[in-house]
């Protein structure tokens, strides 16, 4: 093979044929073009006449190029032109693969498969044993997993990044002895561990690593400042200016996830990290489930919004709002301090705050409500929210829940409450018991110092201990709690202040509020807040960055989220335990990406498996385009383009340009015919036969109507749907065919309102033989995908005082060419009644506007230009007796349409003779 | 070769609308036979003329009897002279009239026939006695010589241009040449000289394919007469337009020219005109000219 630049060729001796090219040229340039003989009586005039000049004989020089290149091209196209032509690798002994398959190499990860399906090419053409390892998903096996490369080659699709890097991977491979050589398909990203995996590689023999340097970015999570979402993101510290566009994606009101919004963030030259901030509304930013960079497809291009981004809205309602006090006295102070930083926080009088549906309601030593608000709060918790109620004086004082447990209260209350170690009283003020295994609080460290002086004391009832969820050391509830439908109510048993207790004073009221996710905060590695919760994985990334549901996985401890170091162990995703929500994601708020250096052992590659690409055939085809042009050229240097056929060309070009207006006096036409005279219209379905019978099928009816009735129709005409005007035509026959295509949306719009106005269309699936109706035909599938958007109102079998069956003639059957009682028309209104003495229903208002059946009705009224009748019905005698009733039903619908109701009020024609004193 | 009889019908459709063309009488010396003419002066006729006395070589039938008795002497009845016009044709059958440009246009001949044979009709309308030049078709009236005309006109000639015959133009009568004369002019001279000498007036309608006048070519080109005897190669035929048109225009100033030297009238028509333009013009030649 001979090479030039990325261009080989399999025949090089066919190239010197290209010498030949100058002496195609000298012939060329030799042979004028031909004469065209034309007879012409002028020529007598002409004789004598001599040329100008003789230059006019030779080829001109393009005409000659371009015949110089079509042979030029042919030379070059049978030398057998390769474009990156690839040079064999060669090698011998084992091999073995390796891919870091993590989230970085997830933007062309079908590059990699293809490079590693070159290299095992290779491997199976020098017959070496492979294995091919995913550091991310190492096989168990006692052994390298050596095989036969076409046996990879079948498992190359299955193989899948993983959204984490590389782990623990050096003592697995020196568990598990050998001699290879190492073909390392490297992500391009440093991670912990490769220098010591690429050493004991290469204690194993040669390591040649393909690896392309690529800008690789990732989102680090958003976080909450001051009122705006932080958007950060960081990549490889490498490259130019660069701008990405993250959005942030998630659910609409209508509940389809969408871009809400976003933002471009610019990387500096040669900076690791850039940020950008993004001010929503909080209904909006509530709506947020993830950020996405745009256009990337990996998992550290996707983070997980999670409570941290959250901000719940709290509203605060203290009773005692007509005492003017110090702010340390407030009951909402420390409620405000702990929750100020974390949520937003709504005042107001109940009956607002509820319209504006919070998350969390605080009552704060309220005792009484107002019977109706009471109710609205009861709803409202019952719909998903959440009251927390904090006990106080008030609350002691009155007699709420005292003998029944009130819906707006988790326990009964004992009256009064009870103060333990104040100055009038014995014993010393309590300390609280540690948390229980299944409360909400369990794994909270209890600091010393929170004591409870006073409380208020819950009657002992049978669901007491249910609802504690923290107690004071001698067994008295401090916390309980009611599921109420989806909402739930929770009490305090001591003041929202440091009046009763200093609870409110300590770090564990602001952590028992987050158990309770009354707020909601990012957490952090050291967070205590975590310890003995266990998380349940909800949503998980896979490599690419899609979402994957996690409920089938299991779950995690609150230690391992704390660490935040996904793993095959803690896949990043979103994790839930109660009502809170932690987002692991790949990249996190410090995490920085290292671009993999290598030493100079080790032989780096490109990625590029740039397949060879023949380029023979593109060659022959460009030496036949040349050819093409130069028959067109030939033709008009040898004049015979121009003369007299040359006029009908230039007819031709101008009929094209000037076809609309050929269209729109065509269209002039089509409503002159339409309109002259009653004209029965057919949809044309594309499928010729049937639109010939349906034509047939309707001058037959259209004669039959001619012979039989005053309606006098004139030709029929096939009318389509897309183009033609409907108004025109009272009756429309539309024959459905299996593969009919489907309306455009404007053909819809126009059958709408034609059948919204009056007109009528008869649907004919032509299948009465083989389907009853509804039932799975082709052309009842076809009618109903058609029908889905058309405008039919509820429809019923023809019953049987309908005024079909009498507009003209009395029909009880409705025959085609098959005779299906299956026919089925506009359902009567619900409120039809036989009136007393009547024959008839009172059904006197409407047209149907369509008939639906599959008796073929076309075929039984068919005639020929003749007037012969085109196919049988039925046989003999019945056939002919079939056939009679099919044109009387014709003509019955025509009527109908044509009448309307007309025959229905006949029947009030008894009535009307006795109004008027008959 | 046409059907005789759709060319009867064709020629005498285009001929319906006109009144019947009477030609001018012009003094014939000796072709004199009775017509439809009255000459303002005594001769054989069948309306009178005038009354004069008798003379002694009158027979005595001759005499007026009726105006006799009113005097005394005797007179005799004169009629008036009526003779009829005779009008000779050529139309010219040769195969470089056969040509036509495209499908949708006649050929040359196709139109110089009707339009023929349409003048023959109006003139035979009118009383005149027709026929064809050369000795095949002596000038005649009546329908049935319209039916042989027509017949002779059909016949297709065998030459490659036609030339005019000047036999059997009898002196002081009327003549009309229809061909395309692209011919040697040589004939035609000859033709229409000998033609003036005899006292013979008439028109020369020119009948051109409108390719003719046009000559849209291009590129190497070899023209062919119709027959394929002349032949003329040409390397660049649009190069050769600009003369061939004053050629042509050469040719039609020549005829024009020996046209009003010899008394008679010229004319182009070309196939893609309406047929009956050029039917009035030699309704306007054929009356008006003296």
């Amino acid at each position: 093979m001979l090479a030039l630049g990325p261009i080989g060729f399999t025949a090089p001796w066919v190239l010197l044929g290209l010498i030949a090219l100058p002496i195609i040229w000298l012939l060329l340039r030799a042979v004028p073009p031909a004469p065209i003989r034309r007879r012409f009586p002028g020529v007598a005039l002409l004789l004598g006449l001599a040329d100008d000049d003789s230059q006019t004989d030779r080829t001109p020089w393009w005409l000659l190029l371009l015949r110089t290149l079509a042979i030029a091209a042919v030379i070059l196209g049978f030398a057998g032109p390769v474009l990156n032509p690839q040079n064999a690798r060669d090698g011998s002994g084992d091999l073995v693969i390796v891919l870091d398959g993590s989230w970085a190499g997830a933007a062309n990860w079908q590059d990699r498969i293809d490079r590693v399906d070159t290299l095992l090419s290779e491997a199976a053409r020098l017959d070496r044993r492979v294995a091919l390892l995913n550091l991310n998903n190492l096989p168990p096996d006692a052994d390298l997993p050596f095989s036969a490369p076409m046996d990879w080659q079948d498992r190359l699709p299955n193989l899948q990044p993983f959204p984490w890097q590389p782990q623990d991977v050096v003592p697995w491979l020196e568990a598990r002895p050998g001699q290879f050589e190492t073909y390392w398909i490297s992500d391009g990203l440093d991670w912990e561990g490769r220098t010591a995996f690429l050493a004991a590689l290469e204690d194993r023999g040669n390591v040649t690593v393909f690896q392309t340097p690529r800008q690789v970015s990732g989102l680090r999570p958003a976080r909450f400042e001051n009122g705006e979402v932080i958007v950060s993101a960081t990549r490889t510290p490498v490259g130019l200016d660069q701008e990405i566009t993250v959005a942030a994606v998630g659910l609409d009101p209508a509940g389809v996830e969408r871009q809400l919004a976003t933002v471009p963030v610019n990387f500096p030259a040669g900076e690791a990290s850039a940020e950008t901030s993004l001010v929503l509304p909080p209904e909006l930013r509530n709506r947020i489930t993830r950020f996405e960079i745009d256009g990337q497809r990996s998992a550290a291009a996707v983070s997980l919004a999670d409570d941290a981004l959250r901000r719940r809205e709290v509203a605060l309602i203290a009773g005692r709002d007509d005492r003017e006090g110090l702010d340390l006295l407030s009951p909402l102070y420390y409620l405000r301090e702990a929750l100020e930083p974390t949520a937003d926080i709504i005042d107001g009088a109940l009956t607002d705050i509820l319209l504006a549906n919070p998350d969390v309601i605080v009552l704060a030593d309220v005792a009484n409500l107002a019977a109706v608000e009471a109710d609205a709060l009861e709803d409202w918790v019952n719909s998903g929210g959440m009251l927390l109620r904090f006990a106080g004086p008030r609350l002691a004082a009155s007699d709420l829940g005292r003998n029944n447990e009130d819906p707006l209260l988790p326990v009964r209350l004992r009256s009064g409450g009870r103060t333990v170690g104040g100055a009038m009283s014995w014993g010393e003020p309590k300390t609280l018991a540690p948390f229980a295994e299944d409360s909400p609080f369990f794994g909270l460290p209890i600091p010393d110092d929170v004591s409870v002086t006073s409380q208020v004391m819950a009657q002992p009832d049978p669901t007491l201990s249910d609802r504690v969820i923290a107690q004071l050391s001698d067994g008295t509830p401090l916390v309980t709690r009611k599921l109420s439908g989806a909402g739930q109510v929770v009490l305090f048993h001591v003041t929202a202040n440091a009046e009763w207790s200093s609870l409110p004073l300590s770090g564990l009221f602001v952590q028992m509020l987050e158990r309770l996710a009354v707020s909601t905060r990012a957490i952090s590695s050291d967070d205590a807040a975590l310890e003995g919760t266990t998380w349940l994985p909800r949503l998980v990334l896979d490599g690419f960055g899609d979402l994957q549901d996690g409920s089938t996985l299991q779950g995690v401890s609150g230690d391992a989220i704390a660490a935040m170091q996904p793993s095959a162990e803690l896949q990043p995703g979103l994790y839930a335990s109660e009502d809170r929500q932690i987002a692991v994601n790949v990249v996190g708020p410090e995490t920085t990406f290292t671009v993999a250096q290598w030493p100079s052992s080790v032989t780096v590659e490109g990625m590029e498996a740039v397949a060879e690409t023949p380029l023979k055939g593109w060659l022959l085809a460009a030496a036949l385009t040349f050819m093409m042009i130069d028959v067109v050229a030939s033709l008009a240097v040898g004049g015979r383009l121009r003369g007299p056929r040359a006029d009908i060309a230039a007819a031709f070009l101008v009929a094209l340009t000037l076809s609309p207006e050929a269209q729109a006096q065509s269209s002039d036409e089509f409503a002159l015919r339409a309109t002259t005279e009653v004209v029965l219209g057919h949809v044309l379905t594309g499928d010729p036969e049937i639109d010939e019978i349906a034509e047939a099928g309707l001058r037959g009816i259209s004669q039959t109507l001619f012979r039989r009735t005053a309606i006098e129709p004139a030709d029929p005409i096939g009318v389509n749907l897309e183009t033609d005007e409907l108004a025109f035509f009272p009756f429309l026959y539309w024959p459905i065919t299996a593969d009919q295509a489907l309306p455009s949306r404007e053909a819809y719009a126009k059958l709408n309102t034609y059948l919204r106005t009056g007109g009528m269309i008869m649907f004919d699936t032509r299948d009465a033989d083989s389907a009853r109706f509804g039932s799975g035909s082709p052309e009842g599938r076809r009618l109903q995908a058609i029908a889905r958007s058309l405008d039919i109102p509820p429809i019923e079998p023809i019953p049987s005082d309908h005024v079909l069956t009498r507009t003209f003639y009395l029909l009880q059957d409705f025959p085609g060419r098959y005779a299906s009682r299956d026919v089925w028309v506009e359902a009567a209104p619900p409120g039809a009644e036989l009136v007393e003495g009547m024959p008839f229903r009172n059904l006197n208002d409407g047209v149907t506007p369509v008939i639906i059946g599959g008796n073929d009705w076309a075929r039984a009224w068919a005639i020929d230009e003749n007037g012969r009748l085109m196919f049988p019905v039925g046989r003999g005698r019945s056939g002919e007796r079939q056939r009679e009733i099919a044109l009387r039903f014709g003509v019955n619908v025509i009527m109908h349409v044509l009448t309307g109701n007309y025959k229905s009020d006949q029947v009030h024609v008894s009535d009307l003779l006795d109004r008027l004193g008959q | 070769m046409t059907e005789p009889l759709a060319l009867r019908s064709d020629a005498e459709a285009l001929a319906a609308p006109l009144p019947p063309l009477l030609a001018e009488a012009e003094h014939l010396a000796t072709t004199v036979l009775l017509g439809d003419h009255g000459r303002k002066r005594a001769g054989t006729g069948d309306t009178f003329w005038q009354y004069r006395p008798a003379q002694p070589h009158d027979s005595a039938r001759q005499i007026d009897w009726r105006r006799s008795a009113r005097a005394d002497a005797n007179f005799v009845q004169d009629k008036e002279w009526q003779i009829a016009q005779s009008i000779v044709l050529w139309v010219d059958q040769a195969a470089s009239m056969r040509f036509s440009s495209d499908p949708d246009l006649t050929t040359k001949a196709m139109r110089a026939r009707l339009l023929g044979l349409a003048t023959a009709i109006l003139l035979v309308r009118g009383g005149e006695r027709v026929g064809l030049t050369g000795l095949r078709l002596p000038p005649r009236r009546g329908r049935g010589q319209l039916m042989t005309m027509a017949q002779l006109l059909s016949e297709d000639g065998a030459a490659d241009f036609g030339a005019p015959e000047p036999q059997g133009m009898l002196p002081h009568s009327r003549a009309l040449f229809i061909s395309d004369f692209l011919g040697d002019i040589t004939a035609v001279e000859e033709a229409l000289t000998r033609a003036a000498d005899r006292g013979i007036g008439g028109a020369m309608l020119q009948i051109l394919d409108p390719q003719e006048e046009a000559f849209p070519f291009d590129g190497r080109t070899i023209f062919e007469s119709m027959t394929g005897a002349l032949t003329h190669e040409t390397l660049k035929a649009k190069d050769l337009r600009d003369r061939y048109l004053d050629r042509l225009a050469a040719r039609k100033d020549r005829l024009n020219t020996l046209a009003r030297a010899t008394g008679w009238q010229f004319q182009t028509h070309h196939t893609n005109e309406s047929a009956a333009n050029a039917l009035f013009w030699l309704f306007g030649a054929m009356e008006h000219q003296r």
